[in-house]
């Protein structure tokens, strides 16, 4: 049986810079997770996913993150994974953390 | 030490130089990244969670002091600032552009460098004892057999793309320091039975998801058939071993699936004719090379400064207790620097304290540094009236806690802070656990004791080979640590056995300390180390401490 599809974001990282990125709404690149568009249905995300893919003189390595929705509403990581990518490393201040 | 030939400068100028279009035709587009990932994985540079990562390799982990100094101004320049130095004797550099990575390599090239095969399904980087050339127990320096290793693996054609990558380690000495038992080939340097140099070679062993003590393959292995046997190893893996799954792809699965007769016979039957083959030039090179490793010109100068800084200093006996070992020279020292103060990331080291070690390695150290596979940076001839002036120095750039060996000298590889394999954090469980046990003030007392952290099953952190081991997972979307008993690296090798459920994050570093203190009530005497204890009694009474409401519910 297929597994029950669960929401996603599309991220990626930075072909030149490395930086973790996500499509939004806009179909640009944002770099905060809460500015990701939220991927509720498979249909999208995978059409999300398929034109990332065509992306590959911006972007490394596109993949679809599992998402929920924070108390704002805004898309929020489902997956500790997502969170640390989001955010930087732990044992030092920088990454994503730094830029805010 | 080896200094590059032509042809060596020339190879890597035109590696990097090809690297170079390379980057600036997936730039352009001209390449897709399917097309480009293994070319630059071939380079060394990895997509890491938030960054690329640029893993350079330090053959056999030896350095001179300028070549440690470039890595410090490429930390400096085109990283933050740091480097980490792996259980691989390597140094990764965690934040690179794409854009500025064929800078980096030109500036690696500079002194000597590159991050060649440090990646991919080829002979890693060749590893060794950090404490070689300068160990007391040594029978011979083993970097000469490395470095032959080295260049008879770079690039060779037939094994560029293997199975699965394969790691060869090398040690001179009884005691091993390199932990050959866990590597696809290890090799120790022994002497026949009429005194005449050659190997015993173990292979098969592996950590990972199936960990395995490696086997002798050959007690004895005369010095002069050391390529074409080792050649033959790798063709009959290349033959035998499994492609359709890269789990069981190691040589280790070969081994394990085929038997050890049969892979011997069959190595054997391949080194007849690889043996004609190699038409004694290896040999010229292998004596060149050794003429390359000559050692230091040792110097002759009274110790009464060192014994007075003895004395007169408890921070300095401690140090001197702790991080020194026995140099064939008595006169010498071999100091282990630790990147491990109490808090800070195993491994990592900033630019100015990079610097540091370089300038003390020029002034006191014949030009030598060494990175071991615990992650620490050893001056491995120091001559003992410098001691004084070298520990002070440590001191003012953080590099001069006493804890080699103990509990806080814990290897944790990057785990999920930084790689893109790892299911849990490894490096802030380290950082805890000393952290803890530098408040309790009971590290010296603990004694002898490695503890060993992975963030994934494949085991980077080398945990299967720790007293304690400590394998970071996921379960069910949360990070839980599994804790594995009784592992041991050295010529003794044991792989550790699960102690029972895992702990949560939070619950791992409490676990760690009952583990402690219980093996503090069992231990016979204060001389008896944690893995003696562990072997004298077995596993049952460290459980019980570290389950304790398991065990009162079962009673």
């Amino acid at each position: 049986m297929a597994k029950k599809f669960t929401p996603k974001v599309l991220t990626a990282n930075h072909l030149l810079s490395g930086d973790v990125i996500y499509w939004d709404e806009k179909g640009d690149w944002a770099d905060a997770f809460e500015d990701a568009l939220y991927l509720d249905t498979e249909k999208l995300a995978h059409h999300v996913l398929t034109l990332a893919e065509k992306q590959q003189d911006v972007i490394v390595g596109p993949y679809l993150a599992d998402a929920a929705l924070g108390p704002d509403d805004k898309p929020m990581p489902a997956h500790f994974r997502e969170t640390f990518r989001m955010t930087g490393p732990s044992n030092y201040h920088h990454g994503k953390q730094a830029e805010a | 030490m080896y200094s590059y030939s032509q042809f060596d400068k020339d190879f890597i100028a035109e590696r990097n130089k090809q690297f170079r279009a390379q980057v600036e035709r997936r730039i352009d587009g001209s390449l897709t990244e399917t097309e480009f990932k293994p070319l630059r994985l071939m380079n060394g540079l990895y997509l890491q969670l938030h960054a690329y990562m640029l893993r350079v390799a330090i053959p056999y982990g030896t350095l001179r002091s300028a070549q440690m100094r470039q890595l410090a101004m490429i930390a400096e320049k085109f990283d933050k600032g740091y480097g980490h130095f792996t259980t691989r004797q390597n140094i990764q550099f965690n934040w690179p552009k794409l854009r500025d990575v064929p800078d980096i390599l030109d500036a690696l090239a500079e002194v000597e460098m590159h991050a060649i095969q440090t990646s991919g399904n080829c002979v890693r980087n060749v590893t060794s004892d950090h404490f070689a050339g300068a160990a007391a127990d040594e029978i011979e320096d083993p970097r000469p057999t490395a470095e032959l290793l080295r260049q008879w693996s770079t690039d060779h054609p037939e094994f560029a793309f293997l199975g699965r990558k394969f790691k060869i380690a090398v040690v001179g000495s009884e005691t091993d320091r390199a932990v050959t038992k866990s590597h696809d080939i290890g090799l120790r340097m022994v002497r026949g039975a009429n005194g005449e140099a050659g190997y015993e070679v173990i292979v098969g062993g592996g950590l990972g998801r199936t960990p395995m003590v490696g086997k002798v393959i050959r007690d004895f292995l005369p010095a002069e058939d050391l390529l074409p046997y080792v050649e033959s190893i790798l063709q009959v893996y290349n033959r035998l071993g499994r492609r359709d799954n890269k789990y069981k792809a190691r040589i280790k699965i070969t081994v394990h699936e085929n038997g050890l007769d049969v892979i011997r016979d069959e190595v054997e039957k391949a080194f007849v004719l690889q043996r004609q083959a190699f038409g004694g030039y290896d040999q010229e090179l292998y004596a060149s090379i050794k003429e390359a490793f000559a050692p230091p010109a040792f110097i002759d100068a009274p110790l009464d400064a060192f014994y007075a800084a003895q004395n007169a200093d408890a921070s300095f006996r401690s140090f001197v207790d702790t991080n020194l070992a026995e140099h064939k020279n008595p006169d010498y020292a071999i100091v282990t620097i630790s990147t491990k103060a109490h808090g800070k990331t195993p491994g990592d080291a900033t630019a100015e304290q990079m610097r540091v070690m370089a300038d003390l390695a020029e002034t006191y150290g014949h030009d030598e540094l060494r990175i071991s596979h615990e992650q620490n940076v050893i001056l491995p001839h120091v001559h003992k009236s410098h001691l004084p002036e070298i520990y002070a120095r440590l001191r003012e750039a953080g590099l001069a806690t006493a804890n080699i060996g103990l509990i806080s000298d814990i290897i944790a590889c990057p785990g999920m802070d930084y790689c893109a394999l790892a299911t849990a954090r490894s490096i802030p469980v380290a950082q805890q656990i000393a952290t803890r046990f530098d408040e309790l003030k009971l590290e010296h007392d603990i004694g002898a004791l490695k503890i060993k952290i992975s963030g994934c099953i494949n085991a980077c952190g080398h945990h299967h080979v720790g007293h304690i081991g400590i394998l970071g997972l996921d379960r069910a979307g949360v990070e839980n640590y599994q804790i594995t008993l009784g592992g041991d690296h050295t010529e003794t090798a044991a792989i550790g056995e699960r102690a029972g459920p895992g702990f949560a994050y939070d619950e791992i570093v409490p676990a760690i300390e009952r583990l402690i203190y219980g093996y503090l009530d069992l231990r016979s005497s204060a001389d008896e180390t944690f893995l003696e204890t562990y072997r004298r009694l077995g596993a049952a009474p460290f459980k019980a401490v570290l389950y304790p409401a398991e065990q009162i519910a079962a009673e």
